[in-house]
């Protein structure tokens, strides 16, 4: 799968977040996304994934050719993306079970998940999910981790060939990070991209990406190899407004929640 | 969200939304005219060749009628004209106790309703009534052998004068209220259920209500009598065909939970939209006695139902499920009432309402603990789910609480389904209306998982068609 985005711009509430992305991904490898509080990071993943608040005011997304942007967010589901959400929605009532088996009959037709019990427990054990999740409601009185590690386990059971992670790493201790990172490994054997969107150098420790993209103040300013990552955490951000030449602005402190 | 794409042309297909707005010719074989007066009630009590008592009981009941004043609070009924309604419509000359024989549009319209399939596989016993009178009751025999009466009440008066006048009219007199005091003197059908001490009935009697005349008033009377240490669940389903003009429906229940009885009685009223279905329902449990009222409303132009509990002896406990499903057009004022007259008694009233398409759902609730009595506890929790800007839903609870040894518990809450979530499940691959669908599903859950299977999928499937096509 390719992903294109070229000059995407968005705005909340009529305050423009997105000020031209231009983005190239693909299934095959990890993409990481880096980039200060405020610089556009989830904006950009609730857009490529048709979050209703948003408001496209222009450019594309097209995945394999195709622009996506004015699909449902289901459709861009059923083209194999995945979003593992930064804070995970609560669905009181909804079983874990019933929940995913749904999911999954969705995503590969429901002829095809016979075995899906054995697997849904298998992934639980993988990411040392305790199995009473199955018959708890989706994500009600999870702790942070364990939202977190059911974003991953929804992400196994469904197999996208493109995942976002919306700073899934964030609020973890190490073992979570650990077991969540062990999780995006596992997919990656198989024809499998993501885009992991984080602060930190610590997730990309565990998960080597093949490539890494910096986005400031809207934008997408540089990308490069994994070895950017070190220049970044030896620099900081600093470095990377020094070194593009861009002008602090205050109109985007804190309007979106990274 | 944007207008569904080819993905999602399945969620698109129209379907009527009321699956039981059938209607068959009228055939009744005996209607009074139009209108309420006393040449009427006595008319109908006359063909029903009732003792004196009752049709003097009626008589005054009418009387209460004409006196007392239109409710000032709920939902606006301003719409009934007493005069265009028919008070009494008897289908047939006879009741049936095998299926077979019913005549062939009545047989038809509850085959249509699913009951003769519901009959077999899962009830002890099944009344079916059809405008005014039932026409077909049956009970399995080793219950009839054990001394359970399970009939109109009609026959209840006949057979069982003595237990039926004792209790009749006891827990609801006809001074109660305006459409208590209707229903009073106009009954007819419905149903009279005697359970002798210790004689636990597994398995539920079931009454179906069916609307078929146009203009109509269903008047049914049930009573209930449970004696000491016996258990019963008693369920009632109501469908009505759709017409351009209102139809009434104003039933009176009353149940009396001898000591050590339990009673649990399930309602999934499905009227159709134009049906104005104002019942008042209330039980007496004596010590140790437990009453549950569930009590699911998705049907009617306006509801205004509080099944309620009077906590009469020590130990005894009340409980009262409401769900209610408020869709266009539709006022479901619904809720719930304990009385605690007597000491360590408790309560439970839960209460959750779903409001769409500019539907209001109104939760009232009452609580009331009597002077001088010892550890009363209460919890009562009322929470509301709106779909849409256009819908509302209101809570009043009310506490009365005259004791100080009381224990009373309250939580309220309101939600609406956010965009996160349906965003949330969306990116999981469900389309929008399936979404909403999962969140109604498990927003009513607690409740529906305590339900019989049967009535849970039952109560499901109509949340579903009032779900169709009503989202995006």
């Amino acid at each position: 799968m390719k992903i294109i985005i070229k000059d995407l711009r968005a705005s909340i509430n009529g305050q423009a977040i997105l000020k031209g992305v231009d983005l190239e991904l693909d299934s095959g490898h990890v993409h990481a996304l880096m980039g200060p509080n405020g610089s556009g990071k989830s904006t950009l993943s609730n857009v490529i994934f048709g979050h209703p608040a948003f408001e496209v005011t222009g450019g594309e997304v097209l995945v394999d050719g195709d622009n996506i942007l004015e699909m449902e967010p289901n459709e861009r589901a059923l083209l194999g993306l995945f979003l593992a959400f930064q804070y995970p929605v609560e669905v009181p009532g909804v079983t874990v079970g019933r929940f995913l088996k749904r999911a999954v009959d969705i995503r590969a037709g429901e002829s095809k998940t016979k075995g899906f019990v054995k697997e849904l427990r298998e992934m639980m054990d993988y990411l040392e999910i305790d199995q009473q999740f199955i018959n708890r409601y989706l994500n009600e009185g999870f702790s942070g981790g364990e939202k977190k590690r059911m974003e991953i386990l929804q992400m196994l059971m469904l197999k996208p060939t493109f995942a976002i992670l919306d700073e899934t790493d964030s609020g973890l201790d190490i073992d979570a990070l650990r077991i969540v990172s062990k999780g995006v490994n596992k997919l990656r054997e198989g024809n499998f991209g993501a885009l992991i969107i984080t602060h930190y150098q610590r997730i990309l420790n565990h998960i080597r990406p093949d490539y890494v993209h910096i986005m400031y103040q809207g934008r997408v300013v540089t990308s490069g190899g994994g070895d950017l990552v070190d220049a970044l955490e030896a620099h900081g951000y600093d470095w990377i407004r020094e070194q593009y030449g861009i002008e602090e602005e205050n109109d985007v402190q804190s309007v979106s929640s990274d | 969200m944007s207008n569904p794409s080819a993905a999602t042309d399945s969620q698109t297909v129209q379907i009527e939304d009321y699956k039981f707005g059938f209607h068959y010719p009228d055939s009744s074989v005996f209607k009074t005219r139009k209108g309420l007066d006393a040449d009427v009630v006595r008319a109908i009590s006359k063909h029903k060749d009732e003792p004196e008592w009752m049709r003097d009981f009626r008589l005054r009941s009418l009387e209460m009628f004409q006196k007392k004043p239109m409710p000032n609070w709920g939902g606006d009924l301003s719409d009934i004209n007493f005069d265009e309604i028919f008070y009494y419509a008897k289908p047939s000359e006879k009741k049936w106790k095998s299926w077979e024989e019913v005549p062939e549009d009545i047989k038809e319209t509850f085959d249509r309703i699913g009951i003769p399939e519901a009959e077999r596989k899962f009830l002890a016993g099944v009344g079916a009534q059809y405008d005014s009178e039932m026409v077909y009751h049956n009970l399995r025999e080793n219950l009839s052998e054990q001394g359970v009466v399970f009939s109109d009440p009609e026959t209840g008066l006949r057979d069982h004068p003595e237990l039926f006048k004792k209790y009749f009219g006891t827990v609801i007199p006809y001074t109660d209220n305006k459409f208590a005091a209707l229903n009073s003197s106009v009954w007819s059908g419905g149903s009279f259920v005697y359970i002798p001490p210790g004689v636990k009935v597994d398995i539920p009697l079931q009454a179906y209500f069916r609307i078929n005349s146009e203009n109509f008033g269903q008047f049914e009377r049930t009573l209930i009598i449970a004696d000491k240490d016996s258990f019963v669940h008693y369920v009632e389903g109501c469908t009505a065909p759709i017409y351009t003009t209102d139809s009434l429906h104003s039933a009176v229940v009353e149940i009396i939970a001898l000591p050590g009885s339990r009673v649990r009685y399930t309602t999934i009223q499905n009227w159709s939209s134009d049906v104005y279905n104002l019942v008042t329902k209330r039980a007496v449990a004596y010590e140790n006695a437990t009453v549950e009222w569930v009590d699911g409303n998705i049907g009617s132009k306006r509801t205004m139902k509080y099944p309620s509990i009077w906590l009469m002896g020590e130990g005894a406990h009340g409980e009262v499920l409401s769900i209610a499903f408020a869709g266009k057009g539709q006022e479901q004022d619904t809720g719930g009432k304990a009385v605690h007259a007597a000491d360590n008694t408790s309560s439970v009233i839960t209460s959750k309402s779903i409001s769409k398409d500019g539907g209001i759902a109104t939760y009232r609730g009452h609580i009331k603990v009597e002077e001088g009595v010892r550890n009363a506890r209460s919890h009562f929790v009322c929470d509301a789910l709106i779909l849409d800007p256009e819908s509302g839903t209101n809570t009043y609870p009310y506490m009365d609480i005259l004791a100080d040894d009381v224990t009373i518990e309250h939580e309220a809450k309101v939600s609406r389904i956010s965009e996160d979530q349906l965003f949330y499940l969306m990116s999981r691959g469900m389309d929008e209306a399936e979404a909403a669908m999962m969140i109604v599903n498990g927003f009513l859950e607690p409740l529906v998982k305590q339900l019989p299977m049967e009535y849970a999928v039952e109560l499901n499937r109509l949340i579903e068609l009032e779900m169709e096509g009503s989202v995006g």
